[in-house]
């Protein structure tokens, strides 16, 4: 395969393809520990290693590309490891910065950029780089809608006025079509499945590429939603609730505040609305993990049974069966060092019989797709099936209210499907799902209720 | 300096390696002896330039506040168990107050203030960009370790939200009600991992923007030292130097282990 000077191609294919490997490989920061190479790989005719530098990298997680603590200063970084002179280095930092739009000070904290923004800064970072390539490895996979467009555009505006030649890793293909002037499909075996123009290939290669995990236009995944319960009785409810993220300092930033809320067994509810709304904080209260700042989350005596009216006050093991946390990251939530023990973590703590444990831990890894990998460590999995373990791991002690954060971020369509297909069935059978989302087809999908939170503006 | 960011010429800005160095000269000056005049005299030229730092009395008082409890604990300590000497005042099983132990007591609270207070207010403005900048560029310390060690710090602030959101997870998934300590340590190892994991991924994106290049690298920021900073390494060396002088002329300076 070979990119000319000035291309702009999107890379495409299943999860495990090599998409993320050959892209780290283009930069020159695969290390020889990591794996077996075999072939040739050059850049302009050199190793790209040693040419490092002269290729610009965006990767998918924006916390972990923030070099330094102040926006001037991370665009800089490049440029000094390249050693370009003082004058000419604020120069180009400036550059940068207006054409990925980000418009803020030199001195502006890193810390309190949005995703989107992030993004946006580690590509000014690459760009002030100059590079004769850019790399970009699903550079929109972990943010908000906003934040794609954002994205996509300084991206756009970055090829078109530097002329770099460029290859992008995505899987939501529509926002990139008027970038990119071709698509490549890498298939399963790690050959090229299919290399042309991009409607082209769309169109003769769409459902392959559909079935692979790509989201293509007009044949994006859909489930057939279970039908409503008739009778859904109230579990959880919010009384005149302010959030307070850390203890004593409560979120202004919600229009919504004070908020009421009732959550019905058997219903989809998904808290929405830009970063910085109070999506996760709002999630983290009505799991009964941290407390209001003020007003209360109540569960009736229908959800609490033996327990008490305020979750928060529950013990850590009376919250298994009643109410389940599915953090945004799932390393957080990780605890056992096979995804079998992962699973079998709740039922434990819940002291049940060894059989039981064991016919629970079995069906979910079946209906997970995990069977196969039960024995694998959490962390050595892909970012999909990852997901997916996290949300197994809760179910596994059947809460009646299911709370997740963000859990189709960073999904291929084959995955995103699954995970909301599972969704919908505990759904139908009475659980309450309550999901803070960014994404509107899982919304659609399972015909969610919205509570939309507003970030008020200062 | 016209391409430079307004943020790079704060007129209070002094290089944090000056300040570092003036810490220091005092810290060393007055851990040689254990007198109370040396150290009373250091101290109260401190508090006369304290007004001076650039702090706040609020962020003062906050930013100190560990210093004011660690100093008399340390003096409730040896005025209780110190070494005795002279008069007992009090005697109760290991407990013993003393002249000698009061006054040695009396001496260990001053040292520790006059340490500690021109310390703390002076990192207390203190970036660590900027330290990093004076770290490689004035005291010519390799860039590697330095830029490596100014990324470890970021890292730091994102483990305390780290370690807080672990801890809800595990109450989420039902273990939270176990013994503390164990819980502890489960907790610790799991910020480890995470710790690592994080690690590598802001190396390879430090790499990818070529760090740990062969090119020799250029410094965006000029980490100057100038009059300023020899001003303050000046005052610190007066301060340090009328400590001890005060406390050879009333003949009250001891030596340490002399």
């Amino acid at each position: 395969m070979t990119v000319q000077q000035g291309e702009r191609v999107l890379l495409l294919g299943p999860s495990g393809s090599g998409k993320s490997t050959l892209l780290a490989a283009l930069a020159g920061v695969l290390g020889d520990d990591e794996g077996d190479a075999v072939g040739t790989l050059t850049v302009g005719g050199h190793d790209p290693r040693a040419v490092r530098g002269s290729v610009g990298l965006v990767l998918q997680d924006p916390d972990s590309q923030v070099i330094m603590s102040r926006v001037g200063d991370d665009v800089a970084f490049g440029c000094e490891n390249l050693g370009v002179p003082r004058e000419e280095l604020w120069i180009r930092v400036r550059e940068a910065l207006e054409l990925v739009g980000l418009a803020v000070p030199l001195d502006h904290p890193t810390d309190a950029l949005s995703g989107g923004q992030k993004q946006r800064l580690a590509l000014a970072g690459a760009l002030a780089m100059r590079p004769g390539l850019m790399l970009l490895d699903e550079p929109t996979a972990n943010i908000d809608p906003d934040g794609v467009l954002e994205v996509r555009d300084a991206v756009a505006a970055v090829l078109a006025r530097s002329g770099s030649t460029a290859v992008i890793v995505e899987h939501r293909v529509e926002a990139w079509l008027d970038v990119v002037d071709r698509i490549v499909v890498l298939g399963a075996d790690g050959g090229i499945a299919a290399d042309g123009e991009p409607r082209t290939v769309l169109a003769q290669q769409g459902e392959a590429l559909a079935a692979a995990g790509v989201w293509v236009p007009g044949r994006e995944p859909r489930i057939s939603r279970r039908p409503a319960l008739t009778e859904h009785p109230v579990l959880l409810t919010a009384e005149s609730l302010t959030l307070a993220r850390v203890p004593g300092r409560p979120l202004a930033a919600t229009v919504t505040t004070p908020l009421e809320l009732d959550i019905d067994g058997g219903e989809a509810v998904a808290l929405t609305g830009p970063n910085g709304s109070g999506k996760t904080t709002l999630a983290l209260t009505l799991g009964g993990l941290i407390a209001p700042a003020a007003g209360q989350v109540r569960a009736t005596v229908d959800l609490a049974s033996t327990a008490g009216p305020l979750p928060i006050r529950w013990r850590s093991r009376e919250l298994l069966t009643r109410i389940g946390s599915v953090f945004q990251s799932p390393e957080h939530q990780f605890l056992a060092a096979s995804v079998r023990d992962e699973l079998a973590i709740g039922p434990r703590a819940l002291r049940l019989g060894a059989a039981e444990v064991a016919s629970r831990v079995d069906e979910l890894l079946a209906r997970l797709g995990l069977a196969a990998l039960a024995d694998a460590n959490p962390f050595t999995l892909s970012g999909g099936q990852q997901r997916r373990l996290s949300v197994g791991a809760v179910l596994a002690t059947r809460p009646r209210v299911l709370v997740l954060d963000e859990p189709t971020f960073g999904q291929d369509a084959v995955t995103w499907a699954a995970l909301v297909d599972m969704l919908d069935e505990v759904r139908s059978m009475g659980t309450a799902v309550v999901a803070a989302t960014h994404d509107p087809w899982f919304v659609a999908a399972v015909g969610a209720r919205e509570l939309a939170l507003a970030k008020t503006p200062g | 300096m016209s391409g430079l960011p307004v943020s790079n010429v704060r007129p209070a800005a002094i290089n944090p390696v000056a300040k570092l160095a003036a810490a220091l000269l005092i810290a060393i000056t007055l851990a040689l002896s254990v007198d109370a005049v040396s150290a009373g005299v250091a101290l109260a030229l401190e508090l006369s330039l304290l007004p001076f730092a650039g702090l706040s009395w609020s962020a003062f008082w906050r930013r100190t506040a560990p210093v004011w409890i660690a100093a008399p604990l340390a003096a409730i300590t040896i005025a209780l168990y110190g070494r005795a000497s002279g008069h007992a005042y009090v005697t109760w099983y290991f407990v013993q107050i003393t002249e000698g132990s009061l006054h040695l007591a009396l001496v260990t609270v001053l040292r520790v203030l006059a340490i500690a207070l021109p310390a703390v207010a002076l990192f207390a403005t203190v970036d660590a960009t900027d330290l990093a900048d004076g770290l490689a560029q004035v005291l010519r310390l390799p860039s590697r370790f330095v830029l490596g060690g100014l990324a470890a710090f970021r890292l730091a602030g994102l483990m305390r939200e780290d370690w807080r959101t672990l801890e809800l997870a595990r109450r989420a998934r039902g273990v939270a009600d176990r013994a503390r300590i164990r819980r502890f340590a489960g907790l610790a190892f799991a910020l480890f991992v995470l710790s690592i994991r994080r690690g590598s991924a802001l190396a390879t994106a430090m790499e990818a923007r070529g760090f740990g290049g062969t090119t020799t690298r250029t410094w965006a920021r000029p980490s100057a030292f100038g009059a300023r900073e020899v001003f303050l390494l000046a005052l610190s060396g007066v301060i340090a130097a009328t400590a001890v002088t005060a406390a050879v002329v009333t003949g009250q300076w001891a030596f340490i282990g002399g």
